[in-house]
Parts: C-alpha cells; sequence; structure tokens
C-alpha cells in the first residue's frame, strides 16, 4: 500500500464523489446501480434492429419513422433520456448518412443504447465530417462515387438515426428474422446490412 | 463486472456489435451517478451537456494527440462541475476525500 502522491486516478475521484454524494443523500448507491445495469443490458441496439425490421416490413410505419422519429420509436416502447427529437434518414443506393456528434457524444439513447468508444473518439468526430469517404473506408464501408454521403451532426436539438437500406437478399424474410441483421453500425451509417 | 450477464436474447449485452458499454467500472458509476441525479432534477440535461462539451474541447486542447483522451474522464470532470456550481460540492472536497480514502489502511475495501 504505497501513499498516493501523484493526481488521483478517475477511479479515486468517482470513488469519493459517490461517497460525499451518498452521505448528502444526493444519491442512492441502489439507483445508479439499477441505471447502469438497465444501460448494460437493456437499452441497446437490439431496440434500433427492431425499429428498422418495423420500418422494412409495414410501409405505414416506414412513414410515420421518417416523418417524426421519437413518435414512432415511441410506438414500440423505446423513450427515454436522449429519445427527444429523433430524426431518421433513410439510407438508398444515391445517398449514404452517416452520424456524427462532433461536440460530444449525442446519440438516441433508447434505440441505440450507449454509444461505442469509436464515435466518442476525437479522430472520429474531426474526421468523418472533413473526408467522410475515407473515414468510412477505413471502417469497411467502401461506397461507389456514385453514392453521395451526407454526414449529420448530432446535437441535443437532433439526434440522428439511419435507417439502412434492405437487402434485396432479405426479400423473403419475416419481420422478426429481419431483426439480427441489423447491427448498431448500420443504424450509425458506418456500415450497411450485410446481405 | 457488475452480474452476470445473459449471453444472447432481449436482455444480452450488444456484443455482437461491439463491446461492453463501459470498460471500467468506475465509468459505470459516473455514468450511474449523473443519470440518478438528473433524475432527481439535481441538475438539467442542458446544463450538464453544456458542461461535457466545454470538458472535451478543453481535453482536445490540451492533448492534441489524443493519447490521453478518457470521453469518461470527461463525463466526470464535467459532472463535479455542476455540482460545484450548485453549491453540492465545496472546492477541493472531492480532493481531500481521496486522500482520505487512499491513506485507509490496507484491506479496508480498496478498490483495486
Amino acid at each position: 500500500m504505497t501513499q498516493q502522491t501523484t493526481r488521483p486516478t478517475p477511479a479515486q475521484r468517482t470513488e469519493a464523489l459517490e461517497q460525499l454524494l451518498t452521505e448528502r443523500e444526493l444519491v442512492d448507491p441502489k439507483v445508479v446501480d439499477g441505471f447502469v445495469a438497465r444501460y448494460e443490458t437493456e437499452v441497446g441496439p437490439l431496440n434500433g434492429a427492431k425499429v428498422v425490421a418495423r420500418a422494412w416490413t409495414d410501409p405505414a410505419y416506414r412513414e410515420r419513422l421518417l416523418a417524426d422519429g421519437t413518435a414512432a420509436i415511441a410506438e414500440l416502447g423505446f423513450s427515454g433520456p436522449q429519445g427527444e427529437h429523433i430524426v431518421v434518414v433513410e439510407n438508398t443506393p444515391a445517398v449514404h448518412n452517416v452520424v456524427v456528434c462532433t461536440l460530444c457524444s449525442c446519440y438516441p439513447w433508447p434505440v441505440l443504447g450507449l454509444p461505442p468508444s469509436w464515435y466518442k473518439d476525437p479522430a472520429y468526430r474531426a474526421r468523418v465530417v472533413r473526408e467522410p469517404r475515407t473515414v468510412l473506408r477505413e471502417m469497411g464501408l467502401d461506397l461507389p462515387e456514385s453514392t453521395d454521403i451526407v454526414v449529420h451532426d448530432s446535437s441535443s436539438e437532433v439526434r440522428w438515426l439511419v435507417l439502412p437500406e434492405r437487402p434485396a437478399s432479405t426479400a423473403g424474410l419475416s419481420e422478426a428474422e429481419l431483426v439480427p441483421l441489423v447491427t448498431r453500425d448500420a443504424l450509425v451509417g458506418v456500415a450497411k446490412v450485410a446481405p | 463486472m457488475t452480474s452476470p450477464l445473459a449471453l444472447d436474447g432481449p436482455a444480452a449485452p450488444p456484443r455482437a456489435n461491439g463491446e461492453l458499454v463501459f470498460a471500467e467500472p468506475w465509468e459505470s458509476r459516473a455514468f450511474g451517478m449523473a443519470m440518478a441525479l438528473h433524475a432527481d432534477r439535481a441538475f438539467g440535461w442542458d446544463e450538464f451537456q453544456a458542461a461535457l462539451v466545454a470538458r472535451i474541447a478543453e481535453s482536445e486542447t490540451a492533448d492534441p494527440s489524443g493519447a490521453e483522451w478518457s470521453y469518461y474522464r470527461c463525463w466526470l470532470a464535467a459532472l463535479e462541475d455542476v455540482l460545484a456550481g450548485r453549491g453540492a460540492l465545496a472546492p477541493g472536497e472531492v480532493t481531500a476525500r481521496v486522500e482520505l480514502l487512499t491513506t485507509r489502511p490496507a484491506g479496508h475495501g480498496h478498490p483495486h
């Protein structure tokens, strides 16, 4: 056990902060546990995949989703913090949409959960705006020159969600069969749904 | 980390889509505290977000190479900023508590 002489680690600061706030009854550790468990296990991209599978199989739902993302997503029971003002944009062979938050990490939590590390990384946040085609290629998505790329910058006013293209090979699949094909990366626009 | 996690089914973490949500336990505590405090209306989310944006910008300016980058360190600092701004924490209080915790006897539940 050595004496700490350097800057406290974030783990130490976090523990100290939680202790202080708990003593003041500003925070109940059990409530903190509940939020952590919820975002580790329940709220995640599976929700977004269900939204996409519904939109692919129900044209009326797709229309509602593109008209008012937050409302259509709430129809499936997904709402909560960072779920306000979700705008859904549809990928087509001509236009590919990709999402970033240049200032911090705005992200539609109810449908995607918390953002992955790369989404929060300064390199992604700065570069995908400047050179989206190159960044997407580095991430494994090589788009033809004929496809326009539109980069959407999320904020607290608008959180963007991508409606990926449905692969032609999935024509015979049911909504439930489509859900597992839709990945988080496709919902952010850094990947396509694999045929 | 916390509890045993189902490997598939609706409660499974998004492993197929990448990493688990939190890289270290303290990140999840910092996240959960902000959520709990906001749910209790200790601060508005816009207020927290503005503090987070400021801390991220500060981190990127101070460390252009990104070698020291930690999103949740910015998150934690923003949380402390907001609480200090609202008078829920006194200046230097967290640092003083860290010193208290790091000088406690071995075997006293030290988290590392």
